[in-house]
């Protein structure tokens, strides 16, 4: 299973968000990347089309094209260029064991 | 920015179109507000050169046609295709300065695909731009002065970094030492990271082969081999990178011509010293016609702007253009010590390493269609296997599969071809092109 | 060098008959200015349909079909074809009268399609639009991989004798004798006793050696296609009007087509349109309502002859003895290429074809204007 990564180094007073993360509330703070959320919450980021492994991204400057992640609504977003907005609902398939 | 400025201040008008929210570039990244730290903590040594390009832009920014977040998917003429904060739009202009910048070359290691496992540029944008560790003892791998200098951030900002890998030797970076005083204080910086990685007790292996990377529990293990001998690092994230390719798709729609780079073997933009493109209306500033780094990117920007100047018939500063001109020159002979002291070598690739991730093709599945297929061109590869025809274009495995391409069939590595950029240049969605509200 | 049969162009067509000719017992050199497969061929939407086709078409149409059926077999490759069938949409009453008419044609060539008012439309096709007006379906059409066709092609027929030779294009056509002497942009020379012109958009450049006359232009018809998505395509899309052909391969992919792009002003290379992007990006996502929210990561061109009537130029010319036109598709040349190959080896090798293609021959253009109706769609 794939745990969590990224260890934040200014816990400041950041304002606190709510995201929904497969049906789950997730805390994020304002001015963390989705991907930052994500990858804070439990270390991976989406399926892959055709590996059995699961992706958390790769250059997290957008060059990649490897943490796109769907929202509820069907949107397309990609993780590391998108700051978390409150009420963020993403579907995720499974996570897949490794 | 630098060109920015410049333009500015001959007084045309210019617009400045940047993907990021705010300005900063890679290296003098801004994190979003409520994120600030001390201009030291983020930028260490650079600090000083970074607070004057964020003060120097905050000054022109309201002179400036400025729009964050904005992606040129494509060009045509003279007019480039935007998509942003307002929808998809179209900019025309008479000359454009490209300053696309410069991406991660990787080479890829079977598992580089797992959660966890970073580029070293990823994993300076995450602690600069996130104030994150990708992980609290990462294993950084790959080669170039970024290795050390992301170790060192990291040992600053915290962490415990389990190991250095580098794959180049110790012989290379000493027999490049000549070069690399051309600038002697970037030398001394890179020695200073070096240092102090030492002092931390970071363990460094040097001429290392790295096998694979696998997850043991939360661990990512590292496996590599040096002097017939394998070794196993196990940390709770990677960073990986051999130095940089300049991002050039750009500059390809728009039609500039391209020559192949020896030093990094790879195709760069063809531009005179002040950077001016074969195109007439296009210049390149920057990494993006040639990685020479931050210092020579301020110049490069501010030399592609006097370019313009000239071109369209102003008078620019002859003193300060030839000393820009100095300057440059001793970033490129400071770039090839560097391209000596870590030289990009692909090492002959595990058949079982995913080349492609965005389409999951292997070294294997490559190695085996260029046999059956016959290939020996760059993109007949990527249209019969898929390698490099995903969401990111090949931008990171264009540069690995040149060289297996090159190493199967015995052609040289110039001659292969490269991927070609097509619009558009990253991922669109569809949405944003519907005329009609959905029913 | 010395052949039967000289095939200039590396297109599907010209592959085709170059691995026909040499299963027929002939010596065959296949010349190709670029890669095998690198202008239409290799960058076509892809479409395996004999729906709707103009008439004239479907004969050669139809052999097509029992070609591509058994492609594994003939070249080693299946080409990733997928007889998903193939869906035309009508928006308009009009426009489904067009359908019921074809519906009858197709019958009488033994191809029988299924029509659907818009209620059954919507059950069997759940992830349309609900604009529709209605659609005929055409079972056993479908869709394959351009990239694999033509170089299929090529290495089979290279493997069985023929000679393929790439990155080096005919220059100039002579008479030598009562052969043909075709000589190559490094000067090579090659002599044959039959020449076909398989040179697609450039195919006129060569007819005009012999006087053959053909109203063909070069266009870039565009293609797009989307980062990879659940599989819920499962049909080939067209539209009456043309103007958007969409598909979706099981890996998820949806690649679609529709406008033209630019084309150099020597008409040897083409890219693609930001305008045609907006435009078709746009149409698609009023076709399949789910494709507005996924990302389009690429679009590409290539460069195909369209002739002035929608049909190909195909047959011996009325001008000189074996010489051969096979060019001018307009743009719906992919299913029908195969055929192609086997039809005019067998007017080569035998004298005689059974499949009919008296209406598209050449001939068309040397007298009488012709009737013929123009094909919208591609």
């Amino acid at each position: 299973m794939y745990s969590p990564r990224f260890h934040s180094i200014s816990e400041n007073d950041r304002q606190k968000l709510t995201l929904l993360v497969d049906g789950v509330s997730v805390e994020a703070r304002e001015g963390d990347t989705l991907l930052t959320a994500l990858m804070r919450h439990d270390g991976w980021v989406r399926t892959h089309e055709f590996d059995a492994g699961s992706r958390a991204g790769f250059c997290a400057m957008g060059a990649c094209q490897d943490c796109w992640v769907t929202l509820a609504d069907g949107q397309r977003l990609r993780a590391c260029t998108t700051p978390v907005r409150s009420g963020m609902a993403i579907v995720r398939k499974p996570a897949i064991n490794v | 920015m630098r060109a920015a400025e410049t333009l500015l201040r001959a007084g045309l008008s210019a617009a400045l179109i940047d993907e990021a929210p705010l300005a900063g570039g890679q290296i003098y990244r801004q994190p979003p507000e409520s994120l600030r730290r001390p201009a030291r903590q983020l930028y260490g040594s650079e600090a000083r050169k970074a607070l004057a390009l964020h003060e120097s832009f905050s000054r022109l920014r309201t002179s400036i046609d400025y729009r964050p977040e904005t992606l040129v998917w494509g060009a045509r003429e003279k007019r480039l295709l935007l998509s942003g904060p307002a929808g998809n739009t179209e900019l025309a202009f008479d000359k454009v300065i490209l300053a696309t910048g410069a991406m991660d070359r990787i080479v890829p290691v079977p598992g580089w695909t797992l959660p966890g496992v970073y580029s070293l540029g990823g994993a300076q944008v995450v602690l600069k731009g996130q104030a994150c560790l990708i992980g609290k003892r990462p294993v950084f791998i790959g080669t170039g002065p970024l290795l050390y200098l992301v170790a060192y951030q990291y040992c600053k900002a915290g962490a415990e970094p389990a190991a250095i890998v580098d794959t180049s030797d110790f012989t290379a970076q000493i027999g490049a030492l000549p070069r690399l005083l051309s600038q002697p204080a970037t030398l001394l910086r890179g020695i200073w990271y070096n240092a102090a990685l030492v002092a931390r007790r970071v363990p460094v292996f040097r001429s290392a082969k790295p096998q694979k990377i696998e997850i043991r529990g939360r661990q990512l293990v590292v496996t590599f081999k040096r002097n017939g001998k394998s070794f196993e690092i196990g940390g709770d994230a990677v960073g990986m990178g051999w130095g940089l390719k300049p991002e050039t798709q750009l500059a390809e729609i728009l039609g500039c011509a391209f020559s192949f780079h020896a030093g990094s073997r790879w195709h760069l933009p063809r531009c005179d010293a002040m950077g001016r493109s074969s195109t007439e209306h296009v210049y390149i500033a920057g990494d993006a016609s040639g990685i020479r780094g931050a210092d020579a990117a301020e110049a490069a920007g501010e030399l592609a702007a006097f370019a313009v100047l000239e071109d369209l018939g102003h008078t620019v500063p002859q003193t300060r253009r030839q000393r820009l001109l100095a300057h440059l020159a001793r970033a490129e002979r400071f770039r090839s010590g560097l391209e000596r002291a870590f030289p990009y070598q692909v090492p002959e690739l595990a058949g079982d390493t995913v080349l492609c991730r965005c389409e999951n093709v292997t070294v294997e599945e490559v190695r085996a269609a260029i046999s059956s297929w016959q290939i020996s061109e760059l993109n007949q590869l990527k249209a019969l296997t898929r390698c490099g025809m995903g969401r990111c274009q090949g931008r990171l495995c264009g540069s690995a599969a040149m060289e297996v391409l090159a190493a199967e069939t015995g052609v040289e590595i110039s001659d292969v071809g490269s991927i070609r950029g097509q619009i558009p240049l990253k991922p669109l969605i569809g949405a944003r092109f519907q005329r009609k509200a959905a029913p | 060098m010395q052949c039967d049969v000289c095939i200039i162009g590396g297109g599907l067509v010209g592959c085709s008959t170059a691995l026909h000719l040499v299963r027929a017992g002939k010596s065959v050199v296949l010349v190709e200015r670029d890669r095998i497969g690198a202008h239409a061929s290799g960058a076509n939407f892809g479409g395996v349909r004999r729906h709707g086709r103009n008439v004239l078409e479907l004969p050669l149409s139809t052999r097509a079909f029992d070609i591509w059926r058994n492609m594994g077999t003939l070249v080693g490759n299946d080409c990733e074809f997928m007889p998903t069938g193939h869906l035309k949409i009508a928006r308009s009453e009009a426009e489904m009268a067009v359908l019921e008419q074809w519906s009858s044609f197709g019958a009488e060539h033994g191809i029988p399609v299924v029509l659907h008012d818009r209620t059954s439309l919507r059950a069997n096709f759940p992830w349309l639009n609900t604009s529709s007006f209605g659609a005929s379906f055409c079972p056993g059409d479908g869709h394959a991989n351009p990239r694999l066709a033509a170089p299929a092609f090529a290495l089979r027929a290279g493997a069985e004798g023929a000679v393929v030779i790439q990155g080096d294009g005919a220059t100039t056509v002579e008479d030598a004798r009562d052969e043909f002497e075709v000589t190559l942009h490094s000067r090579r020379r090659i002599r044959a006793a039959v020449l076909v012109n398989a040179a697609g958009a450039w195919g006129r450049h060569f007819a005009r050696y012999y006087g053959d006359e053909a109203p063909v232009e070069a266009v870039a018809p565009q293609m797009f296609v989307s980062e990879p998505v659940p599989y819920i395509i499962d049909a080939v899309l067209g539209m009456v009007t043309g103007g958007l052909y969409l598909r979706q391969i099981p890996r998820g992919n949806v690649i679609f087509g529709g406008g033209r792009g630019i084309l150099d002003p020597n008409c040897h290379r083409s890219s693609p349109s930001d305008r045609v992007f907006a435009e078709t990006v746009g149409l698609a996502g009023d076709l399949v309502p789910s494709l507005r929210d996924i990302a389009v990561i690429r679009s590409w061109t290539g460069v195909e002859g369209h002739c002035e009537d929608g049909l190909p130029i195909l047959g011996p010319s009325p001008r000189r003895a074996n010489l051969y036109h096979a060019f001018g598709f307009s743009g719906h040349g992919f299913q029908m290429a195969p055929a192609v190959g086997a039809v005019l080896s067998e007017l080569i090798a035998r004298g005689f074809s059974e499949t009919d293609i008296s209406a598209l021959s050449p001939r068309r253009f040397t007298g009488a204007k012709s009737s013929i109706l123009a094909e919208s769609e591609i």
